[in-house]
C-alpha cells in the first residue's frame, strides 16, 4: 500500500456527527488517481482537478489550470488603454462590469481624471446589477452541483431581466465595454431608472422564494453544512477575498474597507455568516453570504436611484479623454468583484498610449488555490460541493 | 385468532366479497394458435412491452419534460408536432440512427450485455403485474417475491455496464448503484411484507382481491392498519432509490460522476438503459398500488343507490384504475426529482440502514401484532 499520503481524520465528522465512515487501514487497497475535468460538468469550465482517492475519500486534490489562458496581460501591453477594456470583460465574463470598473479606475488614477458625479452613480448601478447577476449564476450553478435543477432555471429566468436591462443600456448582454475611461459609453435611456426600480421591486420576493426553495432545503443543508471548512486565518494566509473570506467570518469588503466611487455615501452591510444555520467557514456559509449580498445590492441600487443627480443635458463622454497618454508612473486600483478583490497594477512609461505592463490580480485564481486544503479528506461529492462554493470563473482564473 | 398469515399464505383472504379474478383474457390468449404457432403466448409478453414503449415515450419522456418545464417555469418541447408531441419520436429516431460505439478499451461482452440485462430485469417484473382482473402475465402464487427478486438482476447489469466501460467514473457509479440497490431492497422488502401480511398472500391477484369491496377506497390496505401508510411511504422512498431516481440518483449523479455507469453509452444501448429506468419506475408504482392502494379496484364507494363502485368496476375499468394509480406515483417521482437536491453517498446509506430499516422493522412487528389480535 502506498503510504505517501497521510490520512488525517476529518474535523467535520466530530462537528456534524451524521456521517461516520472509517477508512480501513488493514485492507490491502490502493490509491486511485482520478481526473476531474477538464471536461467535467462540475468544474464550471475547463479546470482539471487531479484527485488521489481512497475509495471515495479524496486524499489529495491538485487543481491544474491554464486551459483557458489567453495572455490577457501580454495582450494588454500592445493595446491602447481604451482597447484593453473589452479584454477585461472577457476575464471574468460573469461580472464584466465590475472588472471594467476596476481597470478604468486604475487608468483614471494614472491620468488623474475627475469623473462626473452622475457617471459614478451610473457605474455603481450597473456594477451592482452585475453583482446580482453574477451571484445568481453562482447560486444557481451551486444548486446544480448539489443536484437541484429547478432553482437553476428559476434563477436564470430572473437573471434574464438584468441582462435585458443591460442590453438595453449598451447593446451587449454579457461583455459590455460600457464603462469607459472618464465616463460611460451611453447615457441611461429614458425610463431606464424606472425599469431598474421596477426590477428591484420585482426581484426582492423572488430572492425569498429562491431561499425557500434552495437554501432552506434540508437536503441542501445536509450536503453543504460543515463541508470544506475554511478557517479565517487560513483564508487570510492564502489571500482569499470576497464571499470566500466573508464566509469565514472576516468582515472585509473593499466597498467599505477601501471605499471607491460613491460607495462611502451609501448605506449597506457587509454580510458575514452568523453561524446559526451554518458552521462559520463552510460551504453553506459562502452560499449564504452570496444570497444575502443580493439583498444588499438591491439596497444599494435603490439608494443610487434615489440619490442620482438628474441632468437633462448630460453627456456621458464629457470627461472622456480623446487620447490617453498618461505620464510615467505606476498605479494599483482594486475593486470588490462578486468573487472577491480584483486589482489592476498598471505601469506607464510615459512614452505611448499603451500600458508598459498591466498585471491583473484575479480573485478566483487566489480563491481556487485553497482547494487542496479544503478537499482533503472529503468525499468526491464534497469536492463538487466545495468547488461550487468557491465559485470560480475559469476565464478569470487563467486570464 | 387468525394464524400468522405469512406462514399459511393462501389460507385466508382478508375482507368481504372477493371479486373473482378469472384471468380470462390471459387464458383465452394462451390457447390461441394460428397454424400451430402459439401466437397468443407471444402476445402476452408483447402487450406489456408495447405498453412500456408507449408509456415511456409519452408519460416517461414527454411527460417528464412537460412536468419539469411546468415546475421550472419553462415551456418544454413545443415545436415538433402539436404541443411537441412528436419530440420523443424524433429523439428515438435520432438514437436509432446513431453509430453503435463500443470504446476501444471497453470489455466488449460486458459492455454490450449490461444494458440488456438491465432492461430484462426491469421488464421481467412486468410478468406479475396485474393489469386487470382478467389480465396478468403470470399469476404466480409468489408474485411479489418474484418481482422483488427479479429486479435485483438489474444490479448485475449495472455492475457489468460500469466495469465494462473501463472508465473510472462509470465504475464509481456502478459501485454506488449496486450498494444502493442492494441496501434499499431491505426496507423495501420489509415494507412489502407488511402489505403481504395484511393480504395474507404473495399472489398479486389475491392481494388485490383482498382489498375489494363496496366501500371502494376504504377497503384499501392503507386504511386497514394504523401503520400501513408508513409502510407505504417507506416503500415509496426505497423505490425511488431502487430506480436510481432523484434524490437518490447518486449512481448517475450528473454533476459529480458525469453520468455514472452509462457515461460511455450512446444510441440504442443508452435508450435501453433509459427505458429500463422508466419501466422500473412504473413497475414499483404498480407494486405500491397493488399492495396498499387496491390495485385495479375502483376507489369509488357505493353510496346507497348510487353504485359508483359497481359502475366503475370490471376488467376494463380495472386496467384504467391500475394504470392511473401507477402513473400517479410516476408523476410524484418526477415531482420529487425536480424539487430536491441529491443525497451524498454516505447520507444515503445512513438513511437506509439507520432510519428506514429500523422503522420498517418496527412497523413490521406492529403490523403483525395488529393482524393477529386486532383486525
Amino acid at each position: 500500500m502506498a503510504e505517501t499520503l497521510e490520512y488525517t481524520p476529518k474535523t467535520r465528522l466530530s462537528q456534524t456527527g451524521s456521517n461516520q465512515y472509517i477508512v480501513e487501514k488493514d485492507l490491502d487497497t490502493e490509491y486511485m488517481t482520478l481526473n476531474m475535468g477538464p471536461q467535467h460538468p462540475a468544474t464550471h469550465g475547463v479546470l482539471r482537478v487531479e484527485l488521489v482517492t481512497d475509495g471515495e475519500v479524496v486524499m489529495k486534490a491538485t487543481p491544474h489550470m491554464g486551459y483557458l489562458h489567453r495572455c490577457f496581460e501580454k495582450h494588454a501591453e500592445s493595446l491602447d488603454y481604451q482597447k484593453v477594456i473589452p479584454y477585461t470583460d472577457r476575464m471574468d465574463y460573469l461580472s464584466a462590469m465590475n472588472t471594467e470598473h476596476a481597470f478604468v479606475m486604475a487608468v483614471e488614477k494614472l491620468l488623474n481624471i475627475e469623473v462626473p458625479r452622475r457617471v459614478e452613480f451610473m457605474r455603481v448601478i450597473v456594477a451592482e446589477l452585475q453583482r446580482i447577476a453574477s451571484h445568481q449564476v453562482a447560486i444557481a450553478t451551486y444548486g446544480l452541483d448539489i443536484g437541484a435543477f429547478t432553482p437553476f432555471l428559476h434563477i436564470m429566468r430572473d437573471r434574464e431581466h438584468i441582462l435585458t436591462l443591460l442590453e438595453w443600456l449598451c447593446g451587449a448582454r454579457m461583455l459590455y465595454n460600457y464603462i469607459w475611461v472618464g465616463g460611460v459609453s451611453h447615457n441611461f435611456p429614458p425610463k431606464f431608472k424606472q425599469r431598474v426600480a421596477e426590477f428591484v421591486k420585482y426581484y426582492k420576493p423572488k430572492v425569498d422564494e429562491m431561499m425557500a426553495l434552495l437554501t432552506e432545503n434540508e437536503l441542501f443543508i445536509e450536503r453543504t453544512r460543515g463541508i470544506g471548512i475554511l478557517p479565517a486565518d487560513v483564508a487570510i494566509n492564502y489571500g482569499c477575498s470576497g464571499p470566500m473570506l466573508r464566509g469565514s467570518g472576516v468582515k472585509w469588503d473593499l466597498r467599505k474597507n477601501d471605499p471607491y466611487s460613491i460607495y462611502p455615501e451609501i448605506e449597506f452591510d457587509v454580510v458575514v455568516p452568523d453561524g446559526k444555520l451554518s458552521i462559520i467557514g463552510d460551504s453553506l456559509s459562502r452560499h449564504l453570504v452570496r444570497c444575502y449580498e443580493i439583498y444588499e445590492s438591491l439596497k444599494i441600487i435603490q439608494q443610487c436611484l434615489d440619490k442620482m443627480p438628474e441632468d437633462p443635458n448630460f453627456d456621458p463622454h464629457a470627461a472622456v479623454p480623446k487620447r490617453i497618454k498618461p505620464p510615467a508612473g505606476e498605479v494599483y486600483a482594486r475593486g470588490e468583484n462578486p468573487r472577491g478583490e480584483v486589482g489592476f497594477y498598471v505601469i506607464s512609461d510615459g512614452k505611448g498610449t499603451k500600458p508598459f505592463r498591466c498585471k491583473a490580480r484575479a480573485a478566483c485564481f487566489v480563491n481556487l488555490s485553497v482547494l487542496p486544503e479544503l478537499a482533503k479528506g472529503n468525499l468526491i461529492s464534497d469536492v463538487v460541493a466545495i468547488l461550487g462554493s468557491i465559485d470560480i470563473v475559469l476565464g478569470e482564473v487563467d486570464r | 385468532m387468525k394464524p400468522l398469515a405469512l406462514l399459511v399464505p393462501d389460507a385466508l383472504t382478508a375482507t368481504a366479497v372477493p371479486v373473482q379474478a378469472e384471468n380470462s383474457w390471459v387464458k383465452a390468449l394462451e390457447s390461441l394458435e394460428v397454424f400451430g404457432v402459439p401466437v397468443g403466448m407471444l402476445a402476452i409478453p408483447a402487450i406489456p412491452l408495447v405498453f412500456i414503449a408507449v408509456y415511456a415515450l409519452y408519460v416517461g419522456v414527454y411527460g417528464e419534460r412537460k412536468i419539469s418545464a411546468f415546475i421550472q417555469d419553462r415551456i418544454g418541447p413545443n415545436e415538433t408536432g402539436k404541443w411537441g408531441l412528436l419530440q420523443t419520436i424524433a429523439d428515438i429516431l435520432k438514437l436509432i440512427q446513431k453509430e453503435d460505439i463500443v470504446p476501444a478499451a471497453a470489455d466488449k461482452p460486458l459492455f454490450v450485455l449490461g444494458p440488456l440485462i438491465i432492461f430484462v430485469g426491469a421488464f421481467a417484473a412486468f410478468a406479475v403485474l396485474p393489469f386487470s382482473s382478467e389480465f396478468i402475465g403470470a399469476d404466480l402464487n409468489v408474485g411479489v417475491f418474484y418481482a422483488v427478486s427479479i429486479v435485483s438482476v438489474e444490479a448485475v447489469g449495472i455492475l457489468m455496464c460500469g466495469w465494462g466501460s473501463n472508465n473510472k467514473w462509470s465504475l464509481f457509479g456502478a459501485v454506488r448503484s449496486v450498494a444502493q440497490v442492494v441496501s434499499y431492497e431491505i426496507p423495501a422488502s420489509i415494507a412489502i411484507l407488511v402489505g403481504v401480511m395484511m393480504a395474507g398472500s404473495l399472489s398479486m391477484q389475491k392481494i388485490v382481491m383482498s382489498q375489494s369491496g363496496e366501500l371502494g377506497i376504504l377497503h384499501f390496505a392503507v386504511f386497514q392498519s394504523p401503520v400501513a401508510w408508513l409502510a407505504m411511504i417507506i416503500y415509496f422512498i426505497a423505490a425511488l432509490a431502487e430506480c436510481n431516481r432523484a434524490p437518490f440518483d447518486i449512481p448517475e449523479a450528473e454533476s459529480e460522476l458525469v453520468s455514472g455507469y452509462f457515461t460511455e453509452y450512446g444510441g440504442m444501448k443508452f435508450a435501453m438503459i433509459f427505458l429500463a429506468e422508466y419501466a422500473s419506475m412504473f413497475m414499483t408504482s404498480v407494486i405500491l398500488s397493488v399492495l396498499f392502494l387496491g390495485g385495479w379496484n375502483s376507489p369509488l364507494p357505493n353510496i346507497g343507490g348510487v353504485a359508483l363502485n359497481d359502475w366503475t368496476s370490471g376488467p376494463v375499468w380495472g386496467a384504467f384504475w391500475i394504470i392511473l394509480k401507477g402513473f400517479f406515483f410516476v408523476i410524484v417521482m418526477m415531482w420529487v426529482r425536480w424539487t430536491f437536491p441529491r443525497f451524498r453517498v454516505d447520507q444515503l446509506m445512513y438513511l437506509c440502514w439507520k432510519v428506514l430499516t429500523p422503522i420498517a422493522l418496527l412497523i413490521f412487528v406492529f403490523a403483525a401484532v395488529w393482524e393477529l389480535y386486532v383486525r
